[in-house]
């Protein structure tokens, strides 16, 4: 049975666009999609520096608990983040990384693309986040691309939306390069009674 | 964001944004305010939306002056807001007590933070309940209420102007970090319109017209500067025209009118929310945003065959005490949950001494988990 | 003329309700309160329009004997309420009277922050030197070594010039008078209403009852005299050596700048948001005739 909520945290340093992610992609599923969708943030005093970390939660029920109880996908931009926020991952949930920042991750289940590098190859390392998003939308699944485009699209001044549409599209190419079916998974949840349960 | 709002939209709104939007829709048209996290954005939204609709912002030089600002202006026949925080909300009770005093409609909003003084900008909590009652001195009636969510914000700020406005009271609306910065979506303008309520003007010629008259519903009609209906406005204790007088008589009459007015609007005031109670055995009552985990709680405790309601506190004060009641007669054991030391469970408390009731608290600048509030659940 | 004084004293005044007044027999305050009557009188203003706020204090009662719309707020906010009012209804004129302490203490924020956003709002202050309501503690505006309840062993601070605080903070208009020399504050007090933009009229009064008896001030008439005596016109003091002025104070017009009010300002942001834009009066010249020291 799938689960009734999708649980979403994006983790990094401030100034990395990490809570931007988590709005755009709110928005490409609850005004596009039609999801329910509730998105948090919880943040320091500064906005460029120390790390800040956004959640995002998807249903198509109402949404109680507004926060991530059991995180089903986690994308982090830089080392301290994934260190301080993996705590309550799901096993066998959705790890992405930046590999740019981050140099060991805590599962061999880890998805690790240099969102930063890639940005940089565009020439503006700023759309790291949007090439991340771009990668998370295909690779979580939950979320069209299509909406993912037009909530990116609706909240960049027209000068950008070029930039912003190639960093995108990037990211979602370097998404499909993986089968997540291939993944290392965990034992933790295999019914090691095979079909006697039921 | 939300630009002139035609035809019915979807937007993904921020709790303190969505606040903004209700108040327009109430038809306030002045907000003064001082920076605060976090609270800020809702002075934000206001400084872009409110001169596309012929409104004024501005930005005071604290929080003493905005409240003053948002009077004047009420005054004046606006309906006027701010918003603030802890630490501003402390510097705003002087000037909401003159609010009580001279029975002036304004919403004055708090995004709650970890106190007290500076405290924790950006971490929630839950702990000016009291303060929001409480907070100015003296005796004073004041109308308490606390948003969710974001679709929430929206409405109880609608409800909250509306009551600021029939009742000639200051209605303070309690938001706090969560809710204010959390993200849903809001379709706008609401597919059901909701109702919007004016200040009662006078209907006497002006010679006729006295500023605190009592009436039958306590609240007496009131004239905006520049009608014509010139009076005097103190906050001294006054007589029914306005001048100050301390005469046992009238200052006694006076306070049993402010007990009055909101007595009397007792079934419209005093919102609360029932989720699941019909068949509740144990219960839980809070407020605000540890209502979105009071909520999941009871699914939790549902799915083990524990039969639990929740009764969502929408009005804090006047204390809602016939829903309380009822709940704490039906069930044998309540829980409160608060973000603080244990505030608003002082006043279940009151309302029946002998309930078995039961506190959970968290003042540590995070949310309480549904996990928490089931847990709790299982022993009662 | 007799008959015209008294006719406006009837229009204007709550005579029938609120009077007699709080104030000390020979106080200042009387003559503030008939130079604003006669300077409201001659503008024609109808008493609807108008609006007097207060604070607190001494000062702060005066609103309560005048009939227009009138506010007693709280202490040191009349300005803040004042810039409510005027903000949500921009057709009235908004008057504000304060004491020094109420406008410079607990109310200096506000007074700055009104200079500098050259709302259209006309402050009348008037400056006593002394808390008097509350028993004669020392206010902002106590002078260096003077007695006050609070200052028993003399005076340690150094008094505010009100006018000059409002001149630097930005107020178009600023200008100085006592209650000794009558016909020129009535006119300050009207040229401070005619001016669009933040108008700041400093009255230099008398608390006998305080700062007098601790002052060697003590008879009302004394302190006239000192007024007399002291008060140098702002075009004489501008020729006077820092040494001459010592213990002196310059009265007459300070500043007389043309420029936007908050309101006219605002409307651009009307424009610029798209929104609902009203139509602002264009600003009148406020004639000031230059001091003559022979007319006080």
């Amino acid at each position: 049975m799938e689960k009734e909520r999708y649980e979403m945290r994006f983790g990094g340093a401030g100034g990395q666009g990490v809570i931007t992610a988590a709005v755009i992609l709110a928005e490409a599923a609850g005004v596009y999609d039609g999801f329910n969708v509730c998105q948090t943030q919880s943040y320091g005093p500064q906005s460029r520096g120390g790390n800040s970390k956004a959640e995002l939660v998807i249903s198509r029920k109402e949404i109680d608990y507004p926060k991530v109880i059991k995180m089903d996908c986690f994308l982090a931009m830089n080392q301290t983040a994934l260190d301080d926020y993996f705590y309550d991952f799901e096993t066998n949930g959705l790890l992405v990384v930046d590999s740019t920042f981050v140099s060991q991750t805590p599962t061999s289940r880890a998805i690790s693309l240099p969102f930063t590098a890639m940005a940089r190859e565009l020439g503006k390392e700023i759309v790291a986040n949007i090439v991340a998003i771009g990668a998370v939308a295909k690779l979580c699944g939950k979320i069209s691309l299509e909406s993912v485009e037009k909530a990116v699209l609706a909240r960049v001044p027209a000068k950008f939306r070029e930039l912003n549409q190639q960093a995108l599209i990037m990211g979602i190419k370097a998404a499909e390069q993986i089968d997540i079916s291939k993944l290392p998974t965990s034992i933790a949840l295999e019914d090691v009674y095979g079909d006697a349960t039921g | 964001m939300v630009d002139r709002v035609e035809s019915t939209k979807k937007y993904l709104l921020q709790g303190n944004e969505a606040i903004v939007e209700g108040a327009l829709a109430a038809g306030c048209k002045f907000y003064a305010g001082y920076p605060i996290t976090p609270s800020s954005e809702i002075a934000e939204e206001m400084s872009r939306r409110l001169p596309q609709i012929g409104g004024t912002f501005i930005q005071m030089e604290d929080e003493l002056a905005s409240m003053g600002a948002i009077i004047g202006a009420s005054l004046a026949g606006t309906k006027a807001m701010t918003a603030t925080s802890g630490p501003g909300f402390s510097l705003m009770q002087e000037n909401l007590g003159y609010a009580c005093m001279t029975e002036v409609p304004v919403v004055v909003v708090n995004v709650m933070r970890g106190g007290p003084s500076t405290g924790m900008p950006t971490s929630p909590a839950q702990s000016d309940v009291m303060q929001a009652r409480w907070g100015t001195h003296g005796d004073h009636a004041i109308i308490v209420m606390a948003v969710s969510s974001v679709s929430d914000s929206y409405e109880i700020t609608v409800h909250a102007f509306n009551m600021s406005e029939k009742y000639r009271v200051p209605v303070v609306l309690l938001s706090d970090e969560i809710v204010g910065h959390t993200r849903e979506v809001i379709t706008l303008p609401p597919n059901k319109p909701i109702e919007v309520f004016n200040r009662i003007k006078p209907s006497v010629p002006p010679e006729w017209y006295e500023p605190y008259e009592d009436n039958s519903r306590g609240v007496p009609p009131m004239a905006a500067i520049g009608t014509g209906y010139r009076h005097h406005v103190t906050g001294l204790m006054h007589d029914s025209k306005g001048f100050p007088c301390f005469r046992p008589d009238v200052v006694k009459a006076f306070h049993k009118r402010m007990i009055r007015k909101l007595a009397n609007g007792a079934s419209d005031i005093q919102m609360t929310k029932g989720y699941m109670l019909d068949d509740a055995e144990v219960a839980i009552i809070t407020f605000g945003a540890v209502s979105r985990s009071a909520i999941r709680a009871v699914k939790m405790a549902r799915a083990r065959g524990i039969k639990a309601g929740f009764l969502q506190l929408v009005t804090l004060f006047p204390f809602p005490k016939i829903a309380v009641d009822s709940v704490l007669r039906q069930c044998r054991a309540v829980l409160v949950p608060e973000m603080n030391m244990g505030q608003i469970v002082r006043e279940v408390r009151a309302v029946n001494h002998t309930a078995t009731l039961k506190q959970l608290n968290r003042f540590d600048g995070l949310m309480i988990t549904p996990d928490q509030i089931f847990e709790k659940l299982l022993n009662m | 003329m007799v008959e015209h004084a008294a006719k406006v004293r009837h229009d204007f005044l709550r005579h029938d309700m609120q009077f007699p007044h709080v104030w000390c027999p020979g106080c200042g305050l009387g003559i503030v309160l008939g130079s604003l009557i006669r300077a409201t009188a001659s503008l024609d203003i109808p008493q609807d329009d108008l609006v007097l706020a207060s604070g607190i204090g001494c000062t702060g009662r005066m609103p309560a004997y005048v009939d227009f719309n009138t506010l007693h707020t709280t202490h040191g906010r009349a300005l803040t309420f004042a810039t409510g009012i005027k903000l949500a209804n921009p057709e009235l004129t908004v008057l504000t009277v304060m004491g020094d302490g109420d406008a410079t203490a607990i109310g200096g924020n506000h007074f700055i922050h009104a200079a500098r956003r050259n709302l259209n709002i006309t402050a009348i202050i008037v400056n006593n030197q002394i808390y008097g309501m509350t028993g004669g503690q020392y206010s902002p505006t106590t002078p260096y070594g003077a007695m006050a309840t609070t200052a028993v062993y003399g005076n340690i601070e150094q008094a505010f010039s009100i006018a000059e605080l409002a001149v630097t903070a930005g107020a178009s208009y600023v200008a100085r008078g006592t209650v000794h020399h009558v016909p020129q504050l009535d006119k300050l007090i009207k040229q401070g209403i005619e001016k669009k933009g933040f108008a700041v009229i400093e009255v230099i009064s008398n608390c006998h009852t305080y700062f007098g008896r601790l002052n060697n001030l003590a008879d009302p008439v004394a302190n006239q005299l000192w007024m007399k005596e002291n008060a140098v016109s702002v075009s004489k003091a501008a020729k006077m050596s820092a040494e001459e002025m010592a213990g002196k104070f310059s009265i007459g017009v300070l500043a007389n700048v043309k420029k936007p009010s908050y309101n006219e300002e605002y409307q651009k942001i009307r424009e610029r948001a798209g929104g609902v834009v009203f139509p602002v009066e264009e600003e009148p010249e406020v004639k000031c005739e230059p001091d003559r020291d022979d007319e006080y």
